[in-house]
């Protein structure tokens, strides 16, 4: 009609949406709640996932992924092997190598708290000659007391690993240990180590005074090596044949900071299910929309009949149910994204993690709702504008 | 050489099958300015006819021009442009949104024409001005007497000065008193160029319009003109 349109500006179409809700907004709150309860499942199990792999992230970054442990394996006939002797003088001269250490288990010694201990009873602990820099390569933290040093090396001086000292009822260090059968006084106790795990539940001497007592030779059985974090790969490749050019398989290779990532893709894939359970949530928000928007419908016709001869065509009456859906879902995943921040908060607060939900996920959360709200409300919208105006104002 | 503002030539509508005829070979016009009342009792299909004229429904046969632009042609949104720029409609049970100020509520009327809120919230004052109500202007329906309602309803009608005011039943709901102001609101719109179209089964209220369609079991059974007689009288 001489080229008029009917026309509604986007601001007012927001407009009527808003007001849509305003007019029942117990009904309103209680279907956005379906969706926010989706979304907080998922925000919350996205960020405690991507919280506590921050903190294993920076437990790499403090302990180094540099790390490479060389252990001696079995032979050709399943028989445990020992490290050649000048292994860790060939292996600090490969390029690219900063710092080399070494342990080497004694088989036939054991430790005990005193002598009446049964020689059975060794607790599954391990006696071991270390290398004076072992404790600097592998980052292992002291809890109490000092690390071997060239004077204690050759005495019997005894460090212990933190499984160790509390299999053995050590908290203090000056106690004295029975080793191999000889008095040995505790000079050290170590702390957990994240990255030599294995150094836990040992007890180190010095190698001079293993030599002594018990004809240790200075085989090493395991070789811990750092270097230029761009070359852990291709030293990688040289270590086997560097360590035991005779027979470089039986030499086991491994970067302890791989394991630690690994037990974080584990927790990964928890997380996939998780958020498969909470997308549940969000459809069966979606749904409760869909259920919500019908009935608004149904009951809105005289409203529909009014709008219609007003001037409103089926796109603008289209339109305004939409975008009221679409609030609506807007409105739970915007407390769905707050409430699953905060379970993230509490969560890493108790576990003494830092808070990290990636914005893209609290931004895709949002959109998720919005994209909900709008299949949700499709089918309503479309039956509303479909909706004759006559039979809507005689309704 | 002046086009009636609406023209219907044998315009019939059925509903259903076995089809029921509401509305049988209709031909009228009417002209610019002019006020009428279709009188008719329930049933006898004045509502359709007021639809049909409002564009909210198609015949079933026969053409409607309104404005000289042939409805039947017409698409479903050029028909919405066409009710928001052209046509003010006015029905007995107001179909006020509550809870929404009486300024609003006729603001609402330009809300599909594109109009900025500021504009239309002005024009919506101006509009009760004429109704009378500037003084109830941010009362809600509900504190509204029944009479009051309903010249919010015909503010949000005119807001937006259409060529022509279709009343359904007006006065329907009102007591005499009340129905009375309204019909001269309309009588008053009427006098400064809009043309009105009461659809009523009130021979008191059809009697005060210059021209009455009587309408009875879906067809035309009279045309009455008493503005010339009127005019004559006086």
């Amino acid at each position: 009609m001489n080229g008029l349109r009917s026309r509604l500006r986007a601001r007012d179409l927001v407009g009527l949406g808003f007001h849509g809700l305003r007019a029942r907004p117990m009904r309103a709150a209680l279907s956005a709640l379906g969706i926010a309860i989706g979304i907080a499942a998922m925000i919350a199990v996205v960020g405690i996932s991507t919280s506590s792999e921050a903190l294993v992230k920076q437990k790499l970054a403090a302990l180094g992924t540099n790390l490479l442990t060389a252990a001696a394996g079995t032979d050709f006939f399943g028989e445990d092997t020992e490290l050649p002797v000048d292994a860790v003088d060939r292996v600090r001269r490969i390029a690219g190598v900063d710092q080399a250490s070494w342990s080497s288990t004694l088989k036939k010694v054991h430790v005990y708290r005193n002598e009446h201990i049964d020689a059975g009873a060794t607790q599954g602990l391990t006696v071991a000659a270390a290398d004076l820099e072992l404790l600097g390569a592998t980052s292992t933290p002291l809890a109490s007391g000092n690390w071997l040093n060239e004077a204690t090396e050759r005495y019997p001086a005894v460090v212990l690993g933190a499984k160790a000292a509390e299999r053995l009822g050590i908290v203090s260090v000056g106690s004295r240990v029975l080793l191999g059968g000889k008095q040995f006084t505790v000079v050290g106790i170590l702390d957990r180590s994240p990255l030599a795990p294995e150094l836990d539940t040992v007890a180190l001497i010095g190698g001079p005074i293993a030599s002594e007592l018990f004809g240790f030779e200075g085989a090493p059985t395991t070789i811990y090596e750092r270097g230029d974090d761009e070359l852990v790969a291709e030293v990688r490749e040289l270590l086997p044949a560097t360590i035991d050019p005779e027979s470089p398989s039986e030499v086991k290779v491994s970067r302890p900071s791989d394991a630690l990532a690994a037990k974080n893709s584990i927790d990964q894939a928890f997380t996939g299910l998780l958020v498969g359970v909470g997308s549940i949530a969000l459809l069966v928000g979606g749904i409760g929309v869909a259920n919500t928007m019908v009935i608004t419908v149904l009951e809105r016709r005289q409203e529909i009949g009014l709008r219609r001869s007003l001037g409103a065509t089926r796109g603008h009456i289209r339109s305004q149910f939409l975008v009221e859906a679409m609030l609506l879902a807007l409105y739970g995943g915007i407390a769905g994204t707050a409430i699953g921040w905060g379970i993230t908060a509490v969560v890493a607060a108790a576990n003494g993690w830092l808070v990290s939900v990636p914005a893209l996920v609290l931004a895709a959360g949002v959109g998720a709702t919005v994209i909900v709200g709008a299949i949700a409300g499709a089918l309503p919208a479309a039956r509303a504008a479909r909706t004759s105006p006559t039979a809507a104002l005689n309704a | 050489m002046s086009v009636p503002l609406v023209s219907l030539r044998g315009v019939s509508r059925s509903y259903g099958s076995p089809p029921t005829v509401a509305l049988s070979h209709v031909d009228f016009d009417i002209d610019r300015g002019e006020m009428l009342a279709i009188v008719g009792p329930s049933g006898s299909g004045k509502s359709t006819l007021l639809n049909l004229i409002g564009t909210l429904d198609r015949p079933s046969t026969g053409d409607i021009h309104i404005d000289g632009h042939d409805t039947g042609a017409m698409s479903d949104s050029e028909l919405s442009a066409l009710r928001a720029f052209a046509i003010g409609f006015v029905f007995q049970q107001y179909h006020l949104a509550e809870g929404v100020s009486a300024v609003d509520n006729v603001a609402t009327g330009l809300l599909y024409s594109g109009v900025p809120a500021s504009e239309r919230r002005a024009r919506a004052a101006i509009a009760l001005d004429r109704v009378g109500l500037s003084a109830r202007a941010h009362h809600r329906p509900q504190e509204l007497s029944g009479g009051e309602r309903q010249r919010v309803a015909i503010a949000r009608a005119v807001v937006g000065e259409p060529a022509l005011i279709l009343a359904d039943e007006p006065t329907g709901a009102l007591d005499t008193r009340s129905g009375a102001a309204v019909v001269s609101i309309l009588a008053d719109l009427n006098a400064s160029g809009t043309t009105v179209v009461v659809i009523t089964h009130d021979h008191q209220v059809a009697e005060r319009m210059p021209r009455q369609l009587g309408i009875r079991d879906g067809e035309l059974v009279g045309d009455r003109r008493v503005g010339d007689l009127v005019g004559t009288a006086s």
